[in-house]
């Protein structure tokens, strides 16, 4: 790859995109129509043109390989998202390098040893929102799943404390953030658009939100050192002169960052793979009844979320292949370099796409179907694609948050399906993804029906 | 049998330390290290156990 071959060519461009904007409005309208156009077109290595900037766009096992093995100094992943600039907000760096990435994991709270006891937070945080439900009624996936998944990464990644502070307009506020992430961002991140002057109120929002909490902390008494969370370590750092080193301001773009990888992927995941088990009865009653086993001698969420389960692993492994919260990963090339016989020019985006490699045919057999099976032994689709089987990613960048992620869904769905029902509130092709941005969430409406199970049991997670 | 580590795919999770201590160790710069490059037949299935739940699917075992 860091040899060019003299004879190497530049990549072909795919159909469309005759505007002055080029493929802009193609990839906010049909994006997954669009790159599935450019491997069709041309192969592994294609390209598209987003508002006059080539986007080189790479599939299959062996270009994927060189794009996620490639280190940081040649495809550099700070400077091919510019739409998150202004949601983090300026400083807050978006993407460490993978050396400073490591650090981070092992400060933090994703590491494995304090799997346990997230797994009984996040039971609890299930147990705390279905206890509003009753006996029957109608959810919407996107709110509710949205809505969980702040509590439980808030208490996860910050603590229980902060989390205990919020309510159900942080999650509302966060939601605004998430669909400001138009790729009209790429021509201009600050563009007079309704969704960003949404996603620019909603963090001013957010900041009030933090805001309040600080000072009722600064005022209050300060907390027990079980109670300590991150907001107070912040807190306690103090500059030279006796003053707080970080702002509100900063303290949100912190925790919007820290937040932003495990939201709208986690929800949307578990909201995807509750749809598709309702699509597919005989799938739902194999993991329904894994689960029955497991927690037939009253073992606790925190212990059972850990282990293996392979029906509901495999379950959600499908669902994530068949709905990659991520649709698509950017690179910026630092250096010319060459993939599969053609040459990127430095400067050029590169991108793999999780959507178009998860579905490729040689690799994934009925590609469009819901086939958790693949992931069983002996098949072991997943691992034996590592390169095209992709919605974490794959190599040095691939998702810190995937084993977290897993466990989390594992303990969601332990306690929704051994305590109610669900069945589809609408028809089962109406359930889609909105792609108009880059941050893909379901259409709404997107309802199911609930009711509580007559050997419903309170699944303990909270000892 | 012979441990290879895949440097650009390992993240330092430290699930291969869990599931073998006396093999794998996580070092300072939260790169594994095997102490062990061809470990003893008794140590196989905590060796098999660490390969299968690397997050990162880093680790591969090869046969003599």
């Amino acid at each position: 790859m860091t040899t060019i071959d003299s004879a190497a060519r530049l990549p072909i461009q795919v159909s469309g995109g005759h505007r002055a904007d080029g493929h802009l409005d193609e990839l906010r309208t049909d994006p997954i129509g669009l790159m599935e156009r450019v491997r069709s077109e041309c192969g592994d290595v294609g390209m598209f043109d987003l508002a006059g900037r080539k986007v080189v766009l790479l599939s299959g096992a062996d270009a994927n390989e060189l794009f996620f093995r490639a280190p940081e100094e040649v495809l550099d992943q700070a400077e091919a998202y510019p739409f998150m600039t202004p949601i983090f907000g300026e400083g807050v760096v978006f993407d460490a390098p993978p050396e400073r990435r490591r650090e981070m994991l092992h400060n933090q709270a994703l590491r494995d040893k304090f799997m346990r006891g997230h797994a009984a937070t996040i039971a609890t945080e299930v147990e705390t929102m279905v206890a509003a439900w009753g006996d029957e009624g109608e959810i919407d996936l996107l709110d509710w799943f949205a809505e969980l998944t702040i509590y439980t990464s808030s208490a996860c990644l910050i603590g229980p404390r902060f989390r205990s502070q919020l309510d159900g307009r942080f999650a509302e506020l966060y939601h605004d953030l998430e669909q400001g992430t138009d790729a009209i961002a790429y021509v201009d991140a600050y563009a007079d658009i309704e969704s960003f002057r949404r996603r620019d109120a909603a963090r001013v929002g957010l900041v009030d939100l933090v805001q309040t909490i600080m000072e009722g902390r600064a005022q209050g008494p300060a907390a027990t050192e079980d109670d300590r969370d991150l907001l107070d370590v912040l807190m306690s750092i103090k500059n030279p002169d006796g003053t707080d080193r970080f702002s509100p301001d900063e303290v949100t773009g912190m925790f919007i960052s820290m937040m932003f990888a495990g939201h709208h992927t986690t929800s949307g995941t578990a909201a995807w793979t509750l749809i598709e088990l309702l699509r597919n009865p005989t799938e739902l009653a194999l993991v329904t009844s894994e689960l029955g086993e497991l927690y037939a001698d009253g073992d606790e969420v925190s212990y059972q979320a850990l282990r293996e389960m392979p029906h509901l692993e495999s379950a959600i492994k499908e669902a994530l292949r068949l709905h990659p919260p991520l649709i698509l990963l950017l690179r910026v090339a630092k250096e010319d370099l060459e993939i599969g016989g053609f040459t990127i020019e430095a400067g050029q985006m590169v991108g793999a796409s999780p959507a178009v490699s998860n579905r490729i045919a040689e690799n994934f057999p009925e590609p469009d179907a819901f086939r958790p099976g693949r992931y069983l032994a002996p098949r072991e689709e997943d691992r034996t694609n590592p390169w095209t089987w992709i919605p974490f990613g794959a190599g040095r960048h691939r998702c810190v948050g995937a084993a977290f992620a897993m466990m989390q869904l594992k303990a969601i769905f332990s306690v929704l399906l051994c305590d109610y029902e669900f069945s589809l509130a609408q028809p089962a092709d109406t359930y889609r993804n909105d792609h108009s941005k880059m941050v893909v969430q379901l259409s709404q409406p997107c309802t199911v029906h609930y009711r509580r199970r007559a050997d419903a049991r309170r699944v303990g997670g909270s000892s | 049998m012979r441990i290879v580590i895949d440097d650009d795919l390992c993240q330092g999770h430290g699930v291969c330390e869990s599931e073998a201590p006396e093999v794998f160790e996580l070092g300072k710069g939260h790169l594994v290290t095997v102490l062990e490059q061809s470990p003893a037949d008794s140590q196989r299935s905590a060796v098999e156990a660490a390969v299968r739940f690397c997050p990162t699917h880093a680790i591969r075992l090869e046969e003599d």
